[in-house]
Parts: C-alpha cells; structure tokens; sequence
C-alpha cells in the first residue's frame, strides 16, 4: 500500500465504519440514557426546573470558585487549557471546518492555521501535563484505571498527528495526512463506549443537578 | 523529431559532438546544462562536472514503448516549442524506436526496434508510457505482439527503464476503478531492473528531459519510495504554492467566480489536491514557464500521484471523506435506534427487578446485623 491509496482507505471506508460506529454508538447510549427516566417528582415545584438546568449547564462550564480553584489548581488549569486547545484545533481549522460543513451543510469562520498551531501545541503540553500528573500523584494514581491511560493516548493522538501533519514531519503528508485522519476514527470508534462521553453527558448531568435544585427552588 | 531518428553507424557518438553537427552552440548548451542544474538542485560547484559528463556521455539509444495510453506524454513533449531544454535533449538522445513519431511503419517499425535491441543490448534506455494490461493480452497490441510481451521482451536488454507518466509508473486512468482491462504499472511486471517512474498526466516536458539528462551525466537519480525522483518529486505542490500565505491566514476561494477566487486566494475548498501532490509544477511550470493550474484558477488534480482518478470528487476538499456520510448516519441512526430502544427497556426492566427485590432495612435489622 502507497500513501495515495493509505489516504484514500482512511478518507473512504475506514471513515465509513468510523461514523457509524460513532453515530450508533451515540445514539444508543442517549437512549439507554433517556430511556431509563427519573421518578416522577410529585412536590409542587418552588421554581423552573428549565430555568435551573440550564443555568447549571452555563454555571458550571465557568471557572471554579476560589475556594474549589486553590485545592486543585493545577487540574484546573491544565484541564482548561487542554479544552480549550483542542476545541480551537477541533473547530476553528479550515480543514475541519470543510469536514463538518460536508456533514452538517454549514460551516463557519476559520482562524489562520498559525494561531490554531498554537493552540495544539498548548493542548498537547497540557495533555502530557496532567499524564505525569496522574501517574505521580498517588491518589490519582491509585483510581486510575487503564481505561484513564485508554482515552488519554486517543484523545492525545489525533492532536498529535495533526500537528505533524500541519508542520510535514517526518513522513511525506499523504501518509501523515492518512495517520491524522486514522487516528481520528479511533477516536471517533472508542468516543461512545468510554469516558469521552462525558463531551455530552457532562451536559445532561448539569442539567438535571440543576433542574433538580431548580424546581426546589434553590441555586446549585 | 522524425529526423532525430538517425542512423546510429553514420551520427556522431557522444552528446556533446552530436549537438554541435546539429548547430548548437557551446553557449546554447551551458544554459542547458545551468537550467538542468538548478532544477536537479545540483550544487553549481558540480556545473562543470555536469557539462563535461553530459558532453561526453555517450549517445544513447532510447527505446519508447507506448502501451494503453493517450499520447499525451508525447505531446506534452513534443508540443514544447524550439528551442528549448526539451528539444536539446531530445536532439542528444538516439530516438531508435517510437511508434508515434518514427517515420517507419509496420513491419519496417518493428524491425527497427528490433535492431536497436540488438545492437545495444544491455545498454539502451527503455521508456515506456501507457499501462499494461493483463485481463486480456488482446485489450492492446502493437504489430500483433500484446504489451505484456513487448514490455517483458524489451526490458530483459534494458539498462534502465523510465516510466513516463502515471500510466506506466502507477497505472493511471486505465487502472481506475473498474479497471476494464486488467491494467498494471511497469514496475508490478519488472523487478529486476532499475525503473525510474516519472508520473503526471502528463508529465512536465523539462521534469522527463532533466531525468534524461540526469541519466547521461550521473547514472541514475536518488529516487523516492514511489520511484520517483527526488530532485524533481522532493516536494508538494502545496509545499512551494504561491497562493500558500493565503492557505495560512485562512483564505479560501468558495466558489471558482467569487471574491476570493478574483482576489487569488487559496484553492483548498475548492478540492485542490496540492497538499498531497508530489510534482514540480509549481516551480518549473508548463508552456515555457508561463503558469500551472493553480496559476490559472483551477485546484491541483494530483495527477502525479498514484490512483488520483480514484481519490474522490476533484472538487472535494482533501479533508473531507469521500463517501455518502448522509446515507451511513441515516443507517447508523436506525440501527442506534434499535439498539438503543432495546438497551432502555432491558434497564428499565432492570431497574423495575431492582425495586422489586428492594428489601427495606431498619436500623434495628442493622444493628441485630452488627451484633452478629
Ligand atoms: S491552492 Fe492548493 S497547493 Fe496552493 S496553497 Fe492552496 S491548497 Fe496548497
């Protein structure tokens, strides 16, 4: 196999199986989710359950109080960081941008590659960052579990491979390109069955904490 | 170019004595020999060893076998217009076999390569454009011999061989998808001769020259791990792109009439295949140096590139992927549906057996437990 015919496999039918398995996956796991309902709550409500979901939903995607921030600032700011980069590289190159927009049928602004090269860089010194963090810290060390280690590295290669992609090392770029986007459908097979979900539950877990406390009447 | 097919006892044997019976200039020559070194990226340090290998190297005898093809190789190389780098080298070659420009026909043709085989067995140059086909050896046949035989016969008393084009170096278009005819590359049939692939539909006329003359001065050329040489196929298209700083800051054309594409601006979302394209379009351009396709507004096709006719829609972004995501999420949706349906109720009906089985504890269960 040349790198021509690499690329191609990887834009064509290993994409293919990717995105299904990603798309089935995802749906499945909403509806085991949504599926298995909540005990219907039979107080008379104090307060909009709507409005404290989602005012959890935005609350807690700021930063933390002072008080959370100075216990465990580090995990914080590496965690931020890391977020933040790679949603920039996600979202905000051309490249990818043209991918979604092939999917969805719309795209939006692209930031000149130089400034999203930056952030990747910043993405992956903050992903390494919180790896010798978990594997130094005893606690953090004692619950992790190899599926931590798991989404850590394919979550980290993709971010990776892309920034040798964008800077051409080491292979020539139909072979570099072929890696970024394999690395990519690993990610995309795994996402729904581990811990990556938390990209989408983490919404639906604030916003049930919050619609909970919400139709109570009290802040969360 | 039909009168470069000379007789070999009569035409001086070394290139350099050669070019001047045909009234090249010394001067005429070293401008070859600086363009020629600088498109090889040859230190100019090696410019007189350059001259003097080329001047002496001796005239070889070139074979150029056309197989499925379109003869676009040959008209992209005789369609440069005199004089030029081109037409030099081809002046300084024996051009013993050719079947489209050769002034013999049928069997005379034939004998004609056969005599050339014979006299330079073991030394002369094969070139080949167009691809193989193996389905049917009948799918393409010169003077009733197939291809296959032809090229297989001819390559035994080769020296070297140059694919030209994507045809013979990869298969090119008769190797698309569904392949009709079985069709290979050179270099699927013949493993033991050191073959030089040359690609692009078609390729550019200096890029075959410089591997000529490549040939004649230092033997044969560093190539890459698709065969092809380095000093020509070192770097993309995308690598040395005039329009690159707009690729950089993020500025497409949308469309081949809108304002980005009046004011210039990268060709990436308009399906340009540069990033990916190994050729030296973009530096030593076509018609005498006058643009590439980019120049004139239109992607690259990444013709150069094995299975470019296979490689999804021209007009698709490079990182889009090629197939029908529409039609794969509507099934991945319904088949998730299913699944999904199915795994709520099994957890429902878990979570029901749960209650059921609940059993309610008080604290003095607990401490009769504790005092166990
Ligand atoms: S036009 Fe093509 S080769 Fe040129 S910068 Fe844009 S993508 Fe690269």
């Amino acid at each position: 196999m040349n790198g021509a015919e690499f690329l191609l496999w990887t834009r064509g039918t290993a994409f293919d199986i990717a995105f299904a398995v990603f798309v089935f996956g995802l749906i499945l796991r909403f509806l085991e989710i949504f599926l298995l309902g909540r005990k219907p709550d039979l107080s008379a409500p104090r307060g909009s359950a709507m409005l404290g979901g989602v005012r959890t939903v935005f609350r807690r995607s700021l930063p933390a109080d002072g008080n959370s921030f100075r216990r465990s600032s580090f995990t914080i700011v590496a965690g931020y960081v890391f977020h933040f980069g790679l949603l920039v590289s996600l979202l905000l190159l051309a490249p990818h941008i043209e991918l979604f927009k092939s999917i969805l049928g719309f795209g939006w602004f692209a930031l000149p590659s130089p400034i999203v090269d930056f952030f990747t860089a910043m993405s992956l010194i903050a992903l390494i960052a919180v790896l010798l963090h978990r594997i130094t810290h005893p606690v953090l060390k004692f619950l992790s579990t190899p599926e931590d280690y798991l989404v850590w590295f394919v979550t980290f290669l993709p971010l990776l491979t892309g920034y040798m992609t964008f800077h051409h090392l080491f292979l020539p770029y139909p072979w570099l390109l072929g890696i970024h986007i394999l690395s990519v459908e690993l990610l995309l097979l795994l996402f729904p069955f581990t811990k990556l979900m938390h990209t989408f539950t983490l919404f639906i877990a604030r916003w049930y904490n919050g619609a909970i406390a919400g139709r109570k009447g009290v802040e969360s | 170019m039909t009168t470069r097919i000379k007789d070999l006892n009569t035409a001086p044997n070394n290139v350099g004595k050669y070019l001047s019976t045909q009234g090249i200039s010394r001067r005429g020559f070293l401008k070859f020999c600086t363009t020629m070194a600088s498109m090889m990226a040859v230190s100019p340090t090696l410019l007189p060893q350059l001259v003097e290998a080329l001047e002496n190297a001796p005239r070889p005898s070139v074979i150029w076998l056309s197989f499925q093809e379109c003869t676009g190789c040959t008209e992209s190389l005789t369609r440069a217009h005199s004089p030029t780098v081109e037409g030099l080298i081809f002046d300084a070659i024996s051009l013993d076999y050719h079947h489209t420009l050769q002034a013999a026909s049928g069997e005379a043709a034939e004998l004609a390569r056969e005599e050339a085989m014979k006299a330079h067995w073991g030394k002369y140059l094969l070139v080949v454009d167009g691809s193989i086909p193996l389905g049917n050896p009948g799918f393409s046949t010169i003077a009733g011999m197939s291809n296959l035989d032809m090229l297989l016969e001819a390559a035994k008393g080769a020296a070297a061989i140059i694919a030209a084009g994507t045809c013979a170096a990869y298969g090119g278009i008769p190797k698309a998808n569904p392949n009709p005819t079985g069709a290979v590359a050179v270099q699927d049939l013949i493993k033991d001769k050191p073959i030089i692939n040359v690609p692009g539909c078609p390729p550019i006329p200096v890029v075959i020259t410089g591997v000529l003359a490549h040939f004649l001065a230092f033997g044969l050329p560093e190539l890459d791990s698709l065969g092809r040489p380095k000093a020509f196929y070192g770097q993309s298209i995308h690598d040395r792109c005039y329009r690159r700083p707009f690729y950089e800051r993020g500025q497409f054309a949308e469309t081949f009439d809108d304002e980005g594409a009046k004011q210039g601006w990268c060709l990436f979302k308009l399906g340009c295949k540069g990033p990916s394209t190994y050729n030296a379009c973009a530096t030593t351009k076509w018609n005498q140096g006058t643009s590439f396709p980019i120049e004139s507004g239109h992607g690259c096709l990444g013709c150069s590139e094995p299975n470019f006719w296979d490689a999804g829609s021209f007009y698709k972004a490079l990182s889009v992927p090629t197939g029908d995501l529409g039609k794969i999420a509507g099934y991945a949706l319904a088949a998730g549906g299913i699944a999904g349906a199915a795994a709520g109720l099994l957890a429902q009906h878990k979570k029901g057996q749960a209650i059921k089985e609940h059993k309610i504890v008080t604290v003095n269960d607990l401490e009769k437990g504790n005092s166990a």
